[in-house]
């Protein structure tokens, strides 16, 4: 019996290391809140953790010690046939829901204080498609897709809407997640300490491409994030025609593009997201591919084959259209 | 005058399609048998064999995602695998595993010589059996379900999933829901009705207990599934919109139906498990279970309360605050009655004599691990912390620790204990720790690592995640354990097939404490020759032991272990109808019986092809013991089922109302079919045997404490 209750502590022990070691780089765990938000659900997870680890240590060592010491010995007496006592099961009757009323009463607390509406946020009214987000802010009349940006240090208001199926929008560093339904309006806030990046993804299984629904949350300096919203207001210029952006924006009415995709003065499309300011953005096709030349061109080769479910079909473009169509994107900052 | 005569004339047998099977033997015999022991064989082996499958599933998800961008399978596959995983570990494995125990185990535990309806029995088995083929006959067209075991519309609408994947889904549950629903009708009807004298509900096993909450809870929480799914199939036949957004609804309406069903169904699965513990550790100990009314107690209160907490499942759909906190109450406070139990179990091994066999590991595996899921559990009910948590891995790890550190191994701690009941040999106990311990450690190391991985983010039902989110060394872990747990299933199945060579046992080999191990290995088709009289609680423990002074056992004089004397010494012809041996083992399964005359082939043969010789001298000897006759209409009406589903979805009508007529006149034969075949002259003067009368209360076990 010894012997495996050695590798036992030190298997313990080992796990206990390697999860201090490997949390480092988890750039979406829900362990390090950086907002006042996500800090409330911690503190009240990290306070129940500890009573149910009281409570793991107390049956899991308590069984491991029983079935040591009450093992099968040979000079051992048959056991006494005990049936019960009232005393002691009364007591693990009750010392259970008092430990329980003692974490219900923080989380009704806590409960209610996340369910008040915050002071001027800003507003950010953020869509779910199959398989990408939309955010409007009506307060600026910008339209983006993907990656959100606000001020940190602000409350942001997240109005959650629903046009297909159910997703669930989620930030993890920032707050806990909140299902965006079709059908329904809901909402939630949060708000960043500090200026950082946030990934986050959506969290309600929607089909195909769930996995690749992702998201990036930016945090910004007021004044950073004024200039963004500056940037994203202005119209994106029209390319001088004879260069390959100028045959890419040629392309873009051409290939049917302007039917799904908004690029503001050119096109009012609203099935696939607004590009107007899409080279602006660190990645593409809801946050899965990082915005770099090579990937657009493998994207616009086959959007289904690189995302399954997408709803941009493979438009058999050449490679030729496909370079003039990544240069016209590139000029869309 | 005529007529009135004609009227007095005995009735011609009854006009049928074709000859009623008597006693058939050989494979036509399972196909046709009423036998609640051959079900309950029949459950286990398909249940086991939808437990590969699914388990092929589970290496299949945990190979796509040791890595990142894991390319083993397509999204859409990937989607299929872990529908069916969860669809067919659910309503494939553990539920049918439960029923399959309960079957064989309810009417042996009870002293009852059947179930209350034998040919609703078998329906429920057949409607079990095809209603899996039918969902896994999805794959062979490519289109199995995809939209997940908890089936959100409106993703599973036709507008988002316009292939049959859904369809087969749809029709599928509803078959296998029949199963569920008339298993629980007769269970419940078997056990009020048809207890062994003296078998008071306080005198039940805690197993047959806690069998009998679970039946209620399918009794009401199939329903709820079956209107959710008409409704979602209404709506994918022929458009209705009880889930068209577009149309108006409600896309929450869905969720709620499926919880309402979905939270007791997590009670169906692990109370019968929570019952085979309570069983196996009073043997192993030597102590009679801890606290026995508490136990039964606490098992009603999770039923009941496992109607109030449905709503945790959706704490991030936006409830509003007050809902938020009342299911926030309601599921802390459902850890009431379960940590009641687990201490109560821990009261149990304190102060026994504890002999570490597979059963017992199991049965410590179970409560240790199903500690672990149900402390997890807890902090869902921290709304705050649970809209972290729900849907990521961090609830993948939980329901994993309560239904396979729970359910698997509670259900595996039972198959090692009753294996030598149903095979009349032992498993080998070094194989049986052996695959334990490759299963708590795979297990361990499959579903720890998703606690983490959770909290750190990873969402549930994902086919690929990107590298450097800190998942990637986890999820390897994870596909290491789960091929250590493949292997440990792969002990199971090898230990099965070297025990048919062990050595036979006898009827007693744990030194058990319940009245199944009073019956031969294996039972035969009465159970019991003699109805056995119940004198009290664990009334096999009574007739072997009394309490010494000071609370220990000691063993009773020999002639007292003899229990009800039959009227006539049985005929040597037939020694299997000897009253009640006790073959008491050494209580370490090793005690080979020695008097035990028949090898085992030969009982199986005679089980087999002599039922009726075997029959019809019991009946001489002991009045009529009218056993149910086999019928092929159970089969025959579940094959209609899928028929009708097939039509339906595929639009080929001619082919619906075909099922529909095998079902319907399936019905129609068996109503005309009597459930016992005369085969003898009816003697109206002595019918079926009058129940014992109830036994003299000079033992009374359930005086005061102070008697």
């Amino acid at each position: 019996m010894r012997n495996p209750r050695r590798i036992w502590y030190a298997l313990v022990a080992g796990i206990g290391l390697l999860a201090v070691a490997c949390a480092k780089h988890a750039p979406q765990t829900t362990l390090k809140p950086e907002g006042p938000v996500g800090r409330k659900i911690d503190s009240l997870f990290t306070f129940t953790f500890w009573i149910a680890a009281a409570v793991f240590v107390l049956v899991e060592f308590g069984v491991v010690y029983l079935v040591w010491r009450y093992r099968h010995r040979d000079d051992r007496p048959e056991p006494a046939q005990v049936h019960g006592n009232t005393r002691l099961e009364m007591t693990w009757t009750a010392v259970p829901a008092l430990l329980l009323l003692i974490v219900a009463v923080p989380t009704f607390r806590t409960i209610f204080e996340l369910a008040k509406t915050p002071k001027d946020p800003i507003r950010v009214t953020v869509t779910g498609h199959q398989f990408w987000w939309e955010y409007n802010y009506p307060d600026y009349g910008v339209t983006t897709a993907n990656e959100v940006h606000f001020p940190a240090g602000r409350n942001v208001e997240f109005t959650l809407k629903g046009v297909d199926v159910i997703h669930s929008f989620w930030i993890p560093r920032l707050s806990g997640k909140h299902d965006v339904e079709p059908g329904r309006v809901s909402r939630i806030s949060m708000k960043a300490d500090k200026p950082g990046v946030f990934l986050g993804q959506c969290v309600e299984f929607c089909g195909l491409s769930h996995a690749n629904m992702r998201l990036r949350a930016f945090a910004q300096t007021p004044a950073d994030f004024d200039a963004w919203v500056a940037a994203q207001k202005a119209v994106p210029g029209q390319p001088p025609t004879g260069t390959p952006a100028g045959d890419g924006f040629a392309l873009f009415s051409v290939k049917g593009c302007s039917g799904c995709h908004t690029v503001a003065g050119v096109s009012t499309g609203t099935v696939g997201p607004n590009l107007s300011h899409v080279y602006s953005r660190t990645a593409f096709a809801g946050d899965t591919f990082d915005m770099t030349p090579d990937n657009l061109r493998m994207w616009l080769h086959d959007p289904p084959g690189v995302k399954p479910g997408s709803k941009m079909p493979n438009l058999g473009l050449s490679s030729t259209e496909i370079t003039n169509l990544v240069a016209y994107l590139q000029t869309l900052k | 005058m005529a007529a009135t005569i004609a009227a007095f004339e005995p009735p011609a047998p009854p006009r049928r399609l074709f000859r009623r099977p008597v006693h058939p033997t050989g494979l036509w015999g399972w196909f046709t048998t009423v036998d609640h022991k051959r079900i309950g064989l029949l459950y286990t082996a398909t249940a086991f064999a939808f437990f590969i499958l699914g388990g092929i599933e589970a290496l299949i998800i945990r190979l796509q995602l040791g890595g990142p961008n894991g390319h083993v399978v397509s999204a859409d596959t990937y989607n299929q695998i872990f529908t069916m995983h969860g669809t067919t570990m659910i309503f494939l494995v553990v539920m049918p595993l439960s029923a399959g125990l309960a079957n064989y185990l309810v009417p042996l535990m009870i002293g009852a010589r059947d179930v209350a309806f034998p040919r609703l029995n078998a329906l429920g088995y057949w409607v079990f059996v095809i209603g899996g083929l039918f969902l896994y006959s999805s794959f062979l067209f490519g289109h199995a379900p995809n939209g997940g075991w908890f089936g959100y519309a409106p993703n599973t609408e036709k507008a988002f999933n316009p292939a049959h994947n859904i369809d087969y889904w749809v029709f599928g549950l509803q078959i296998v829901g029949i199963a569920s629903l008339t298993g629980a009708i007769n269970l419940i009807v078997t056990i009020i009705n048809m207890r062994a004298p003296g078998m008071s509900l306080m005198r039940m096993p805690i197993f047959v207990w806690m069998t009998f909450i679970a039946q209620f809870l399918l009794l009401f929480a199939i329903p709820v599934i079956t209107v959710a799914l008409f409704e979602l199939m209404f709506d994918r036949l022929f458009g209705a919109n009880f889930f068209n957004v577009q149309a108006g609804a409600d896309p929450l309406l869905w969720q709620h139906l499926f919880w309402i069903f979905g939270h007791p169904e997590v009670y169906i699965l692990i109370l019968p498990a929570m019952g085979i513990v309570s069983e196996v550790l009073p043997v192993f100990t030597r102590r009679p279970l801890f606290g026995y009314p508490v136990m039964v107690f606490s098992g009603i209160a999770i039923a009941f309360m496992g109607w109030g907490v449905w709503a945790h499942h959706m704490f991030a759909t936006g409830l509003g605050p007050v809902a938020k906190s009342a299911f926030a109450l309601s599921t802390m406070f459902i850890a009431v009655p379960t940590g009641v139990k687990i201490f109560n179990w821990m009261a149990t091994m304190a102060g026994g004599k504890i002999r570490l066999k597979a059963p017992f590991l199991f049965a410590a595996g179970f409560v240790t691990m199903f500690t672990i899921g149900g402390l997890s559990g807890v902090t869902h009910a921290i709304v705050p912390a649970d809209t972290q948590q729900t849907d990521t891995y961090y609830i993948v790890a939980h329901f994993h620790y309560v239904l396979f550190g729970g359910s698997i191994f509670g259900l595996f701690a039972g198959a090692h204990y009753w294996w030598p009941k149903w095979a009349g040999r032992m498993l080998s106990d070094t194989l049986g720790k052996l695959q334990f311990w490759l299963m708590f450690i795979g297990f361990n190391m499959t579903f720890g690592p998703f606690h983490i991985l959770g909290l750190q983010g990873m969402p549930r039902r994902i086919y690929r995640y990107p590298s450097g989110r800190g998942w990637d060394f986890w999820n390897l872990i994870s596909t290491i354990g789960a091929f250590i747990i493949a292997l440990s299933v792969l002990v199971f199945i090898i230990n099965i097939l070297k025990s048919r060579r062990g050595p036979l046992v006898g009827e007693d080999p744990w030194d058990a404490r319940t009245l199944e191990w009073t019956t031969p290995n294996p039972p035969p088709e009465y159970n019991f020759a003699e109805m056995p009289i119940v004198t009290s609680r664990d009334e096999l423990w009574h007739r072997k032991y009394i309490e010494g002074p000071d609370g220990r056992p000691v063993r009773r004089e020999p002639e007292r272990i003899e229990p009800v004397e039959p009227a006539e010494p049985a005929e040597p012809a037939e020694p299997r109808l000897e009253p009640a041996r006790l073959e008491v083992g050494d209580g370490n399964g090793s005690s080979a019986s020695t008097n035990l005359p028949p090898p085992a082939e030969e009982v199986a043969r005679e089980e087999h092809e002599g039922e009726s010789v075997a029959d019809a001298a019991h009946e001489d000897e002991h009045g009529h013991i009218h056993m149910p006759s086999p019928s092929y209409y159970p089969l025959l009406v579940a094959v209609g089922l899928p028929i009708i589903a097939y039509g339906l979805m595929y639009k080929t009508w001619f082919v619906a109302v075909i099922g529909a007529l095998i079902t319907v006149a399936s019905v129609y034969g068996w109503a005309l079919e009597p459930a016992t075949e005369p085969e003898e002259p009816i003697d109206m003067s002595a019918p079926e045997p009058e129940p014992e009368p109830e036994p003299e209360p000079d033992q009374p076990e359930l005086e005061p404490a102070g008697s």
